[in-house]
């Protein structure tokens, strides 16, 4: 298989034609972050975290789905990348209601990590605070929307690893949501063959296991939580 | 250099930022070598005083007490330091803000005749959104934890002392 030169950050890189910018930059130990990325599964290229420049393009690229080419400048640290990996995940955390200390997953989480790793101790943007809902009538797992960041893991997995496809997207934009089927409730599914990749897929609390719903603050009674979530406004 | 005048107050949060200012423990001897504490919740001070160096500020905006309590705040203070989650992002006090002012009131109050709330004039207007603090005022740093780790309060402050 041909090898292609390249530099990364002013090293010069060698990489087999087909491979990813990230996986070039893996392999010679240059880290670049990533939420939507994982591997074993095909990139999606939609979180944006780990954008970075390339010399020649007017905009910055997802290093998960952009191929190598030869004689390709890839920068991926400079003041520009880190600014707007900064201004994605803060309208991440503005776009759903991110309150770690009560999230099954806090101190777990692979968005609190970015967040701290880039330095983010306060979100320049307004909270959206959707009302998002909770679905635990799966007898082993949950969803909770109000965590997700529609990075598609959980669908990607379903679908190109279980073979199932019992999740999709639904909606546009910031109204979209993760759905089972056609919108059911996941415990009705009729195609979630209950293996739970999805739950270990997903980067945040959105997915999450029954009976491990202690976070270091103590129990969450799911029950109560549903119902205040799911409450009709009086 | 003169003694540096510090100021804590105690928005909508549940106290547990100032715990841990407390849990500084010999680091507190360290502080008031430097510091004298000109208000806060954990002294009997009734007014904000009109110069202030640094006032960190534990909790969201949730009413409209708090709003007025920031404003003075801001006015009177050269560096303003959000502490803790709360009024970095509304955090717990936040939780209400998907349905709002009438539901969390409702939650909270309502009895189970249904019947309408009725506050006397004392008791500050919630706002519908729970707001973080630098979205009302300017903030100078944030301390980010819930609460925040002790060496975080100690190494913040030290940079916003040098900063001063």
């Amino acid at each position: 298989m041909p090898r292609l030169s390249l530099t990364i950050n002013g090293r010069a890189v060698k990489a087999r034609q087909g491979e990813t910018i990230l996986g070039a930059a893996r392999e010679r130990g240059i880290f670049i972050p990533t939420l939507c990325n994982l591997d074993g599964l095909k990139p999606l290229g939609g979180c944006r975290i780990c954008l970075v420049e390339v010399r020649g393009h007017p905009r910055p690229v997802p290093a998960c789905a952009t191929k190598v080419e030869e004689g390709m400048v890839v920068t991926t640290d400079s003041e520009r990348v880190v600014s707007m990996r900064r201004m994605v995940v803060e309208l991440l955390l503005a776009e759903r209601n991110h309150q770690c200390p009560v999230c099954v997953m806090n101190n777990n989480c692979e968005l609190q990590a970015v967040a701290r790793l880039l330095g983010i101790d306060h979100v320049r943007y307004d909270f959206i605070a959707p009302r998002a809902v909770l679905d635990i009538s799966h007898e082993r797992f949950g969803i909770d929307h109000n965590r997700c960041i529609l990075c598609r893991r959980c669908v990607r997995v379903c679908d190109e690893i279980e073979g199932a496809h019992t999740w999709d997207v639904n909606g546009r934009g910031a109204a979209s949501r993760i759905i089972s089927d056609l919108a059911e409730p996941w415990g009705l599914s009729g195609t979630c063959t209950d293996c739970g990749k999805c739950v270990q897929a997903c980067p945040t609390g959105a997915l999450f296991a029954k009976g491990t719903e202690t976070t270091g603050k103590g129990t969450i009674c799911l029950e109560k939580l549903v119902a205040w979530r799911q409450r009709r406004e009086p | 250099m003169s003694r540096i005048k510090l100021a804590t107050a105690w928005l909508s949060g549940c106290s547990g930022c100032h715990m841990g200012i407390l849990n500084l423990h010999g680091g507190l001897m360290e502080l008031f070598q430097l510091c004298d504490l000109v208000y806060s919740p954990l002294a009997d001070f009734k007014e904000y005083p009109a110069e202030v160096d640094i006032a960190l500020i534990e909790g969201a905006i949730s009413n409209r007490d708090n709003l007025e309590m920031a404003r003075i705040i801001r006015r009177y203070t050269k560096k303003v330091v959000s502490l803790g989650d709360c009024a970095i992002n509304g955090n717990v006090a936040a939780l209400r803000n998907p349905g709002g002012k009438a539901a969390v009131l409702e939650a909270a109050y309502a009895d189970p005749v249904n019947k309408p709330v009725v506050f006397g004039e004392c008791v500050p207007p919630l706002f519908d959104k729970v707001l973080p603090l630098h979205q009302v005022i300017p903030v100078d740093a944030f301390i980010p934890g819930c609460p925040p780790e002790p060496e975080a309060i100690r190494v913040a402050l030290h940079r916003v002392i040098e900063r001063l």
